[in-house]
């Protein structure tokens, strides 16, 4: 019984070549690589060098958080009710409320956060603790240079979060 | 007494020392240079800066590398042959540099009242010399990746022993042309028949091609570099050293990649002419060194550009192609030169 391809699909190849065009042909492939890689040469670096230029965010990037004081009299706006911890997926944030009194006032409602620390080495930065502060008192910053050598130095505790952070990291203007 | 190598002119013995140490101080910081030009320029190629950040443009990365490479532990593997182990590295890095001493960077000079040739030696077997050595450079690398007594450093020399010898073959014949019709093997010769004549890059430049592609091949770069090809020998012959010894091994690569970029200038480019120009016989030496900057950075760029061929495909371009051509090219020559004179 002869041999039947039936219903093969047909390869297209090229013609095949010769010494002559096939020597011609790697050296002009050879050369027309060459132009490429130089022409890659002559456009220059295209990058950011990381540590002194660096990328600017944008308004709404998610940073390290900050925590608020109220600009007139200075009180903290955290009444410590513990609605960031709740909504925290990773559980990072551990706040523990006090009252305020007369002498000692902290915080312009009843309580206030005596412990507020968030670890940020487990912290993912998702933003809820941000929706769920009832008085905008805990946002994401802009700042993303945490790298440090040991993990107790990433609990952040209230203090640190509420000094006013080093302006480390550029804002992205509107038009950029 | 019959001599072998007919030596063209003898220097006082106080001159050859100080030009010896002057030409393998000078050349040996051409390997610095083009250790630290690969990265950069590499990086350029990819738009990237490539290091920048030892010393002023990064410099100081040689020396920070080198350093490092000095200061780590000298060690072995426990399967490894160990005297062996040590003298592969010597090998490779003493025939890469007994080439520079044939390079010439000018004609005889008159230096204080010396006539001196700027060349460490000029014998009258000139380019012999030079693949004699390149052939002992293969034991560099077979016995490195022999005695490390691991897998991946005995394929890796064994490709580089197969390469090394199948296009040392084709780099023979493609000088043959040059050879016949400068009459002369010696290198000095060679540079000064281009003088008065023409540049051999244009009357030999199929074997210009030919020498070129095998220098590729000889000095394991890209896209011949499957001796080491990293992705699928780890380093091939160079696996299993560390330190000053694999230190050796990287300064022997960049130092052939000089001396291949030296013998390219000296017997394709005219050595330290410049066409339509002669400039004063000071400037020779700068001229030389500029054009084998000029080679070394089209090393650099071919790296950049050509994918590392497969093995088969090394071996019957090798064969098939380049040992031919070089072949054609210097019957062809041989014809020419028979029917001009």
């Amino acid at each position: 019984m002869p041999y039947d391809p039936g219903d093969v699909v047909e390869v297209l190849r090229g013609p095949r070549q010769g010494a002559a065009a096939g020597t011609y042909r790697a050296f002009a492939a050879t050369m027309k690589g060459l132009k490429m890689t130089f022409g890659r040469l002559v456009e220059g670096p295209m990058v950011n060098s990381y540590p002194e230029e660096k990328t600017p965010v944008y308004p709404r990037f998610r940073g390290r958080h900050k925590l608020h004081r109220f600009e007139d009299n200075g009180l903290e706006k955290c009444v410590g009710c513990s609605l960031c911890a709740a909504a925290c997926p990773s559980d990072c944030i551990r706040v523990v409320a006090a009252e305020n009194t007369p002498e000692n006032r902290v915080s312009a409602g009843e309580r206030y956060a005596a412990v507020y620390e968030i670890n940020l080495s487990r912290c993912i930065f998702c933003g809820y603790c941000e929706i769920a502060c009832p008085f905008d008192a805990i946002t994401m910053g802009h700042d993303y240079e945490m790298a440090d050598y040991n993990r107790s130095d990433l609990i952040f505790t209230k203090e640190m979060l509420l000094a006013e952070p080093l302006e480390r990291t550029p804002l992205r203007s509107a038009d950029e | 007494m019959k001599v072998i190598a007919e030596v063209g002119y003898f220097e006082p013995w106080w001159m050859q020392i100080a030009k010896a140490l002057l030409i393998f101080f000078v050349v040996f910081n051409l390997v610095p240079i083009a250790l630290v030009a690969d990265r950069k320029v590499l990086g350029r190629f990819q738009h990237r800066y490539g290091p920048n950040r030892v010393g002023p443009y990064g410099a100081l990365q040689p020396i920070a590398d080198i350093g490092k490479l000095l200061f780590k532990e000298q060690f072995r593997p426990t399967t490894s042959t160990g005297w062996l182990f040590t003298l592969a590295p010597i090998i490779s890095l003493l025939t890469a540099g007994a080439t520079i001493a044939i390079l010439p960077f000018s004609d005889t000079v008159d230096i204080f009242g010396t006539k001196t040739g700027l060349y460490g030696v000029d014998p009258s077997i000139g380019i012999l010399y030079a693949f004699a050595f390149g052939g002992i450079a293969f034991y560099g690398l077979m016995l490195g990746g022999w005695s490390s007594g691991s897998k991946y450093s005995f394929l890796g020399s064994m490709r580089a022993a197969a390469q090394l010898i199948s296009y040392e073959v084709a780099q023979g014949l493609s000088l043959v042309g040059i050879v016949m019709m400068a009459g002369s093997l010696s290198l000095t010769h060679i540079v000064e028949w281009q003088a008065s004549h023409i540049a051999f890059v244009i009357p030999q430049f199929a074997g210009f091609i030919v020498f070129l592609v095998a220098g590729f091949a000889e000095t394991n770069r890209a896209p011949f570099d499957l001796a080491e090809a990293d992705a699928e020998l780890v380093g091939g012959y160079n696996t299993e050293y560390g330190g000053g010894r694999f230190g050796a091994f990287f300064a022997a690569e960049y130092l052939n990649v000089v001396v291949v970029s030296g013998l390219l200038v000296t017997l394709f480019f005219g050595g330290w002419n410049l066409p339509w120009l002669s400039p004063p016989t000071w400037v020779d030496p700068i001229i030389v060194i500029v054009k084998m900057l000029i080679s070394v950075f089209f090393f650099i760029w071919v790296r950049a550009t050509l994918p590392r061929l497969r093995y088969d495909q090394l071996m019957s371009l090798g064969w098939k192609i380049m040992l031919p051509l070089a072949t054609l090219n210097a019957l062809v020559t041989a014809i020419l030169v028979v029917v001009w004179k």
